[in-house]
């Protein structure tokens, strides 16, 4: 194995691929080299000194971000000299900087508080002089810039440059005089721009649309997919006190790197709606009336078993369990079934080979599409007239497809916002949104992929596929899951792709399966 | 030196033989001195022989660091297909030093011919000749130079008609300090930011625009031309002292002495003698206090260590400084050492291009620190902090601007620890105002 070096690092050995630079070789051998100017995504431009780390037999410390390892290297990563460098380089990076970390979003989750009260000095040498003053810029659309907090990284700087390829952002001046600058004539309006939001290592660029919303300690984070578009990019949902205050990129390498796009940051005020259905409604003596689930299920059960023509409108943001139960519960009628799939304009990132803001603006086209549902809309509108049953799932309805439903015989709503115009439905049944359950999206390479559950459901809602399961038993004695877990593992009898996989083998990054597969994935 | 005075009888003159020579500056006057036919000769060699004759001559990097042209040209690869570059460094920005300028100056011809020859021997058909944004009259000089070299066949498609394609390309600085530094030269000229870049990559792997570059001295470049008409064996005579260092220096000296200016010596010569005898000693009634030897990015020496030192790379060393680009800052004793240190401390903080932590924060925080003292508001900790952040401040960055900071700083306190005492005990009145 000539492509493998033996290298020692802290006193615990290990062999990396040749050519591997320190930092990643000390993540491998469970040390974290602190750093501020490395990042994974970007190039290094060893600035910030923070990783300088002892090599033996090397005349002086070495930047672990851009040295390479050598064979038999005995690296030095909290040793008292590799510490005393970075207690110094703290001490620097601290005698400008405002320390309002009471009044700063990044506190909690700043590198500067976290590596200063890890490694750093109690206090400060810098005496009585003033600190650098600079007043704070409104870079762009989300992005405030809060120049004395800025320890001069240039990860912003490197993202926008050879990233996003929008060369905006510069280092301006000289010396400790030196800051973020921005193009006067530009504003930070790339489409992927907020992602220097999170690169920032500091408190330095901040998201307007999270300007002091919550502190970061506060809030709970839940592994998740973005529902922006069909590229699935894996989020963080953060929400505090179950409200969804912020999505963040979460790590991918297959799928986003570290990024997401500014839309999907966006996209998340309507998980936290209030205007929710929260009870079964089903129809009594011709008005719409709560009852319980077993009455609406058995209900549902009896409409599904009795018609013979059934149209499914179903929407592109329900999870692949849900597609799946909710198409298996019509089965043996004559089914069109199909997802709307609104449109908008592609957004690549530059730098990053096949990641985009997609066209297609729903998450789960591709599963959709594995669970035997079209993307002809209108076909499923011209259908639904004259249709025994029409079953809505939670799709984004516009007036007219409202009125296309009024041809149908009967309308069963899976649904999370309450419609009035909906109110003419025979039953009207509470659903989680996906911020809501667990389950799975299909990108468009086929990565199939979980979310997990962010905040409890409003009410009575349940997962459409529970629903749709429970339906299915009421009618026609099929068994059904307990679990979206449960769930998942039933579908491969549905879709074939699926078959054999389950939650465990998915993991956090998602699995890419092969469609009209016969077998398991891969 | 040659001008503004005659050369003294001590020095030998080979690359200021026509400083203040109006018609040396131009290409027929050049020629009529024996001007190109060492890059003449130069195009019937090889390059692999010209390096040899180069590394024979002992010949070093005069910008500072003192690195061996030949070798350094011998790092180049061979037959690789890309573009090679020449880089001159003519960004001659440390304070102190001046012999660039004047080469420039007075003599462009001995440079440009310096150029080709180096972009012969390196396999680059292209020379960038950075000139530091200050100096006018040597741009205007130089521009002047290169045009008239392009029409009389001296730089284009065919050098002296050998075939060979040589081109120089004058490009001026904008007046950073740190673009004097190769790499950050490298990247100016790319149209980019002029910040140092970390190596590796060396140059000679992957330089300007990516391609392998070799860049040396104005001096340096210069010198070349003098060793192939005459000989490695002459060059390598040139020498007083230790044969690790020969060949003629440039040295600049200014501040307290009564001659300043430009001395060239065959390395090895008595530092004494340049600062007592050819610079004409201190002002009248006046003592030699301290010397900066090498611009003033190296540690400060003392009167007795400088009156006993040699002037070439290794006997500066020997007394605890380095030569650096010879630029002699010479002081005498009405010299505040304090005050001096944080003149340069405020360089420095004012030049650091703001990349790494420690010097972007170090050389604002130690010149702060230094004001303080000349305030008379020093406290007593100030030299220990002083000394801490200067070890700090050393062999942690990318370039070493920080260090630079830090040597004066350093060898100013241990050196003469009682002109800080007196401002921190307020024996001495402030030589700052107090804020």
């Amino acid at each position: 194995m000539s492509d493998l070096v033996n290298v020692t690092i802290d006193g615990v050995q290990i062999s990396v691929p040749k050519g591997t630079p320190i930092i990643e070789a000390a993540k491998q051998a469970g040390v974290l080299v602190p750093h501020y100017c490395y990042h994974p995504s970007l190039p290094s431009p060893a600035v910030c000194r923070m990783c300088l780390v002892e090599v033996e037999k090397a005349p002086k410390l070495v930047p672990a971000c851009v040295t390479t390892v050598a064979d038999g290297n005995v690296i030095h990563v909290n040793n008292d000299k590799s510490k005393r460098a970075r207690e110094s380089v703290l001490e620097f990076l601290l005698i400008n900087h405002p320390l309002d970390c009471p009044i700063c979003d990044q506190a909690g989750e700043c590198e500067l508080q976290d590596y200063t009260f890890q490694e750093g000095r109690a206090g400060t040498r810098y005496g009585d002089y003033a600190k650098r003053y600079n007043p704070v810029e409104d870079f762009g659309p989300d992005v405030l810039y809060v120049a004395n907090r800025c320890i001069l990284c240039t990860r912003c700087v490197r993202f926008m440059d050879n990233v996003a390829g929008d060369a905006v952002l510069n280092v301006s001046e000289r010396g400790d005089r030196a800051f973020i600058g921005i193009d006067p004539d530009h504003k930070l309006d790339h489409p992927w721009a907020g992602n220097v939001v999170d690169l920032c290592p500091v408190g330095s660029l901040i998201s307007k649309d999270f300007l002091h919303k919550a502190r970061a300690w506060d809030l709970d984070k839940t592994a998740s997919v973005c529902t922006g578009c069909t590229q699935g990019c894996n989020t963080m949902i953060d929400t505090r006190d179950d409200v969804v205050v912020r999505l963040r990129p979460r790590p991918n390498l297959d799928v986003n790197r570290h990024f997401i796009c500014d839309e999907g940051r966006s996209d998340y005020r309507w998980m936290n709606r209030g205007d929710r259905i929260e009870a079964p409604l089903v129809r009594e003596g011709g008005k719409l009336t709560p009852t319980d689930w077993t009455q609406a299920l058995d209900r549902l059960g009896a409409a599904v078993k009795a018609a013979r023509r059934v149209v499914i409108l179903a929407s592109g943001r329900a999870s692949t369990e849900s597609l799946g139960f909710v198409r298996r519960m019509v089965d043996g009628a004559s089914v069109t079934a199909a997802i709307k799939v609104p449109l908008g304009a592609e957004a690549p990132l530059a730098g990053v080979p096949n990641l985009a803001l997609r066209k297609e603006r729903v998450p789960n086209l591709a599963g959709a599409s594995l669970a035997g549902y079209g993307t002809d809309w209108s076909a499923a509108l011209a259908a639904a007239k004259g249709a025994d049953l029409v079953v809505v799932l939670d799709a984004d309805l516009d007036d007219a497809d409202v009125a296309a439903l009024s041809g149908a015989a009967a309308v069963a709503v899976i649904g999370t916002v309450d419609d009035d115009r909906l109110a003419g439905s025979a039953l009207i049944l509470p659903a989680t949104n996906m911020a809501e359950e667990n389950g799975t999206y299909v990108n468009r390479d086929h990565r199939v992929q979980r979310y997990f559950q962010a905040k409890p459901a409003p009410g009575m809602a349940r997962p459409a596929w529970w629903i749709a399961a429970e339906a299915t038993h009421a009618a026609r004695g099929l068994a059904a899951p307990a679990t979206a877990a449960d769930a998942f593992a039933a579908l491969g009898a549905m879709i074939p792709a699926l078959a054999g996989l389950t939650y465990s083998d998915l993991g956090h990054t998602g699995r890419v399966v092969t469609p009209n597969a016969a077998g398991a994935a891969r | 030196m040659g001008y503004p005075h005659p050369p003294h009888p001590k020095e030998t003159v080979v690359l200021s033989k026509y400083f203040g020579d109006a018609e040396a500056r131009t290409f027929d006057g050049w020629v009529k001195r024996g001007g190109y036919e060492a890059l003449k000769k130069a195009l019937g060699m090889t390059p692999d022989a010209i390096i040899e004759e180069l590394k024979a001559s002992g010949l070093r990097g005069r910008g500072g660091a003192g690195f061996p042209t030949g070798l350094k040209w011998s790092f180049m690869p061979k037959n690789d297909g890309k573009p090679h570059y020449l880089v001159c460094n003519a960004d001659e920005s440390e304070p102190g030093t001046f012999k660039d300028r004047e080469i420039m100056r007075w003599t462009p011809h001995q440079l440009i011919e310096g150029c080709a020859i180096g972009a012969y021997a390196i396999g680059a058909e292209t020379c960038y000749i950075y000139i530091r944004g200050e100096f006018t009259e040597p741009w205007k000089v130089m521009t002047a130079a290169v045009a008239e070299a392009y029409a009389k066949g001296a730089l284009g498609g065919n050098v002296f008609g050998s075939g060979k394609r040589i081109d120089i390309v004058l490009h001026r600085g904008a007046g950073a300090y740190i673009c004097g530094e190769e790499t950050a030269m490298m990247n100016s000229i790319e149209g980019k930011r002029g910040n140092p870049r970390i190596k590796p990559p060396f140059p000679a792997q992957a330089g300007l625009f990516g391609m392998p570059t070799t860049i040396n001295n104005v001096e340096t470049l210069s010198s070349t031309s003098h060793i192939l008409t005459r000989g490695a064996a002459w060059y390598k005579g040139l020498c007083l002292s230790n044969p690790k260092s020969t060949g003629t220096k440039l040295f600049s000296v200014c501040g307290h002495v009564m001659r300043p200016g430009n001395y060239e010596l065959t390395m090895g010569f008595p530092m004494k003698d340049l600062i007592h005898d050819l610079a004409g000693g201190m002002r009248p009634g006046r003592r030699l206090k301290a010397v900066i030897p090498g611009g003033s990015s190296v540690p400060i020496m003392t009167a007795a260590e400088a009156e006993a030192a040699l002037c070439d790379y290794e006997g500066i060393v020997e007394k605890g400084s380095m030569l650096g680009s010879a630029g002699f800052i010479v002081m005498d004793d009405s010299t505040d050492m304090v005050y001096e240190i944080w003149r340069l401390a405020k360089f420095y903080a004012h030049e650091s291009c703001a990349q790494c932590t420690q010097c972007r924060e170090g050389t604002a925080w130690t010149t702060k620190i230094l004001e303080r003292i000349l305030r008379g508001q020093g406290k007593k900790e100030d030299l220990d902090l002083l000394l801490d952040l200067s070890d700090q401040m050393t062999g942690r960055t990318i370039c070493v601007l920080s260090d630079s900071c830090a040597a004066p700083i350093v060898s100013g306190i241990k050196k003469f620890p009682e002109e800080f005492e007196a401002y921190l005990s307020r024996a001495k009145a402030p030589a700052l105002a107090a804020v």
